[in-house]
C-alpha cells in the first residue's frame, strides 16, 4: 500500500539522521515590513497599501455608485444580507442589481458585491471567506469585486490574519485585481479573476 | 526537444543546447530574468533591514520539517481527514497518476481545468489523463499557451519567459483562440480570459497544486495572481491537489515567514494576488465549491533524496529565483535543463529525484562556474553551490561517463615517469612548428584554436639548472 510504503521509507530515513535540527523558535515580528506599517490608523494604512496594488478602497456607497456609473456597470449581484444599505440605493440609481447568482448567466453580471471577512494593512490585502461570502462565484466571476468590511475587522499584520483563522476550510487573501506578466514580463490586470477590486467599508 | 544525445568527448548536452538557441529566445530570457531579479533585490532590501537573517530562519523551518517529516506529514494528514478531506498516498509517479485518474473516474469526471503545478509536471499527469480520454485544460495563462504549442515550460514562475507575443499571437490563431493575429498583451489576455471562462463553468473537477501545507491545520496555500486556481474550486464540485510530501510546514504561524519570501523572491510583489488557504471541502452554507476534496500526497523520489547528503534541496520553495540569477541558465534557457526543473535547482534535483537516470542528467551540476548567486537569493537559503559539487563528486565515483571531458590518464602516466616527463618535455618542442588540427583530442583542438599560445620551451630549466650546477 503506497500510504505505508511513504511513511516506511520516511521513517527509516528521519531515524538515520545523525543531526536532527530542532525547530527554531521566532518572533513573529521579524516578519513585519516596517517602512509599509507606517502610520497610525489601519483603514489608512490598508487603504495605501491597497491602492499601491491597484485596489480601491472606499468608505461610502455614493463613492461605488459613482465608480459604477462612470464605468458603464449598470447590472450586478449583491449579496441578500447587503440589499438594504447597498443594493437598493444602487437601483434607486438606475442600475439592475440582482440576489441571485445564475451561472448559466455568469457574463451578464458586470460587478458583484459580496461580505469580506476582514483585511490586512501591511499589505493591503482584503479577506474573504466561505462562511461570510454569499457566493464564491458572485466574488470571483464579474470584472468588478466589492468586498465589504467593517473598520474594526481591518488586522495590522501578516501574522495577525493568520491568527484569525479560525475553523473556516476556504480563506482568501485577494491583494488587488487578478494580473498576469507571462506576456514579455509586462503586467495586465484583468485576467480571470476580477479586474477591479473594491474594498468598501460598511 | 529534449533528447540530445552526446557520445563521450563532445559537447555536453545543455552546452551543445546553449549553442544552439535563437537569439531572440535568449534575449526574452535574459530579460526575463534580470527583471526579476532586480525586482527581488529591491523590495527585499526595502522591506527588510536584514533579509538574510529571514532566508536563514526559513531554511531552519524547512530542515527542521523534513528531519522530522514522517510525524508533520501524519499531523497534517489527520487534520485534513478530520475536516472531510480524502488523503491519498502515491509513493511513485505512476501511483501518482494512476490515483488521481480513479479518483476522476468514481467522479465520473471528463473534463478538468488545472492550475499550476511542477509536481504535476513532474509525473506529466496532463498527457496521461488525456490518454485516458480526460480533457485536461491548463488554466494558468503562461501554462495554456505552452499546451497549445504542445511545449514545456521553461521556468518555475514564468512558463513562456522563452516566448514573447508575436509567438503567442501566432498560437492564438493557429488554434482558434482568436480569428486575427493580434500581438497587444491586454488582446492577448482578454481573448485567454474569455476563452477559458467558458471552460471553467463546463469543468467537472479542479486540479491544483500546493505551495505549502499546515501540519497543525492540514490548511494548503495557493499562490496565484490570475484567479485560475480560484475558477478551479468554485464552479467544480471536486477538487484535487497534488502535493510533494516536502510542501508540510509545522504551524500555520510560519506560513507568515514563507509567504514574506515566496512573492518577494519570485515576482518583487509582497503577496500575490490571490493566497488560498484550503483545508477542507466548502462549508455547508456555501453554494458554490467543492463537495468532495481530495489531497494525493507525493514521495516520487523525495525520501531517496532526503537520505541522501544532498537534501537541503528539499527545503526548495519554488520561487525561481535561483533561475533569474544564474548566468548558465540566462545563457541557456530552462529547456537546456530537460527536465520541468531549470537552473540551479533543476542542476541539483533532476539528478536526484530520478535517480535511476541519473548519468542522463550528470552534465548539469556541471554546469556551473560555482559563483553562488543562486544561494544569495534562496528564500530558504539552501547551499546549492555545494550540492552541486557532491554531484559531481558522486558522477565520478559511478563512473558516469563524462561528456567533453579531456581524460587525464596520459598526463597521469607521464607525470609519474621521471625519464618519460624529461623525453616529452624535449620532444614537445616540436609543438611550435606543428599545425593544430594535429592536436589528438577535439576539446583541445578548439581549445588552441582560439587562442596563440606562446613558444614551448620545455626542457630549457632543467638545462640551466645543470649548468648552473657544473659552474659551481
Amino acid at each position: 500500500m503506497s500510504r505505508d510504503s511513504v511513511f516506511s521509507k520516511l521513517r527509516s530515513t528521519t531515524s538515520a539522521l545523525k543531526v536532527r535540527a530542532p525547530y527554531p523558535e521566532y518572533d513573529s515580528a521579524v516578519v513585519h515590513s516596517a517602512p509599509r506599517l507606517e502610520g497610525s490608523d489601519l483603514w489608512e494604512i490598508f487603504s495605501r497599501n491597497f491602492k499601491a496594488v491597484s485596489g480601491r478602497a472606499m468608505t461610502t456607497v455614493d463613492e461605488l455608485l459613482e465608480f459604477l456609473l462612470k464605468d458603464g456597470s449598470k447590472h450586478g449581484y449583491c449579496d441578500p444580507s447587503l440589499f438594504d444599505a447597498i443594493g437598493s440605493k444602487l437601483v434607486a440609481a438606475g442600475l439592475k442589481v440582482e440576489t441571485e447568482f445564475d451561472r448559466e448567466r455568469y457574463d451578464d453580471y458586470q460587478f458583484g458585491i459580496t461580505r469580506g471577512s476582514g483585511a490586512i494593512a501591511e499589505s493591503g490585502t482584503l479577506i474573504i471567506d466561505d462562511f461570510r461570502t454569499s457566493r464564491r462565484l458572485a466574488a470571483l466571476s464579474p470584472w468588478i469585486h466589492v468586498g465589504c468590511i467593517l473598520r474594526s475587522e481591518v488586522v495590522r499584520t501578516i501574522p495577525n490574519a493568520i491568527a484569525t483563522f479560525g475553523d473556516c476550510p476556504n480563506i482568501i487573501w485577494v491583494t488587488g485585481p487578478s494580473k498576469t506578466a507571462d506576456v514579455e514580463g509586462i503586467l495586465i490586470e484583468g485576467v480571470h479573476g476580477p479586474g477591479e477590486q473594491i474594498a468598501l467599508l460598511i | 526537444m529534449f533528447n540530445v544525445s552526446t557520445p563521450m568527448l563532445n559537447v555536453q548536452p545543455i552546452d551543445l543546447y546553449a549553442q544552439r538557441i535563437s537569439d531572440e529566445k535568449q534575449a526574452s530570457v535574459i530579460d526575463g530574468s534580470s527583471a526579476g531579479t532586480e525586482k527581488r533585490y529591491a523590495v527585499l532590501g526595502k522591506d527588510y533591514k536584514d533579509p538574510d537573517s529571514l532566508r536563514k530562519l526559513a531554511g531552519s523551518i524547512k530542515d527542521h520539517t523534513l528531519h522530522h517529516l514522517d510525524h508533520y506529514l501524519e499531523k497534517a494528514e489527520a487534520a485534513l481527514v478530520k475536516n472531510g478531506a480524502h488523503v491519498h498516498f502515491a509513493d511513485t509517479d505512476d501511483d501518482a497518476r494512476n490515483t488521481i485518474l480513479e479518483i476522476l473516474r468514481s467522479h465520473g469526471v471528463t473534463r478538468l481545468t488545472k492550475s499550476k503545478s511542477m509536481a504535476a509536471e513532474e509525473i506529466h499527469l496532463n498527457p496521461f489523463l488525456i490518454k485516458n480520454g480526460i480533457e485536461c485544460l491548463e488554466s494558468d495563462l503562461g501554462e495554456f499557451i505552452i499546451q497549445l504549442d504542445n511545449d514545456e515550460p521553461s521556468h518555475i514562475v514564468k512558463p513562456i519567459i522563452h516566448l514573447n507575443r508575436r509567438d503567442i499571437a501566432k498560437t492564438f490563431l493557429r488554434e482558434g483562440v482568436s480569428q486575427t493575429y493580434n500581438d497587444d498583451p491586454r488582446t492577448i489576455t482578454n481573448q485567454a480570459r474569455v476563452h477559458l471562462r467558458k471552460k471553467y463553468f463546463e469543468a467537472e473537477a479542479g486540479i491544483t497544486g500546493a505551495n505549502f501545507v499546515s501540519a497543525e491545520s492540514g490548511r494548503l496555500v495557493l499562490v496565484t495572481n490570475e484567479g485560475n486556481a480560484r475558477f478551479g474550486m468554485a464552479p467544480t464540485p471536486v477538487h484535487i491537489a497534488l502535493v510533494g510530501i516536502e510542501k508540510i510546514v509545522p504551524t500555520d504561524r510560519d506560513f507568515g515567514v514563507f509567504l514574506n519570501l515566496l512573492g518577494r523572491s519570485a515576482t518583487g510583489q509582497q503577496l500575490t494576488v490571490y493566497t488560498q488557504f484550503i483545508n477542507g471541502p466548502k462549508s455547508s452554507n456555501q453554494p458554490d465549491g467543492p463537495e468532495h476534496m481530495h489531497v494525493v500526497f507525493m514521495n516520487n523520489g523525495r525520501t531517496d533524496v532526503l537520505e541522501s547528503n544532498c537534501r537541503e534541496i528539499l527545503r526548495c520553495i519554488r520561487c525561481g529565483a535561483c533561475q533569474n540569477v544564474c548566468p548558465v541558465y540566462r545563457q541557456a534557457s530552462g529547456h537546456a535543463y530537460r527536465s520541468n526543473y531549470g537552473g540551479p535547482v533543476g542542476a541539483v534535483l533532476s539528478p536526484l529525484l530520478f535517480g535511476d537516470r541519473f548519468p542522463e542528467f550528470a552534465d548539469l551540476p556541471k554546469a556551473s562556474s560555482l559563483c553562488g548567486a543562486c544561494n544569495e537569493v534562496c528564500p530558504v537559503d539552501i547551499p546549492i553551490p555545494d550540492l552541486l559539487l557532491r554531484l559531481r563528486d558522486k558522477a565520478k565515483r559511478e563512473k558516469v561517463p563524462s561528456a567533453g571531458a579531456i581524460p587525464m590518464s596520459p598526463f597521469g602516466v607521464l607525470a609519474t615517469s621521471p625519464s618519460l616527463w624529461r623525453t616529452a618535455m624535449t620532444m614537445s618542442k616540436a609543438m611550435n612548428h606543428l599545425p593544430i588540427e594535429v592536436a589528438p583530442i577535439k576539446p583541445l583542438q578548439d581549445w588552441l584554436g582560439q587562442r596563440t599560445l606562446p613558444d614551448w620551451h620545455g626542457g630549457d630549466f632543467r638545462k640551466w639548472l645543470r649548468g648552473r650546477k657544473e659552474k659551481s
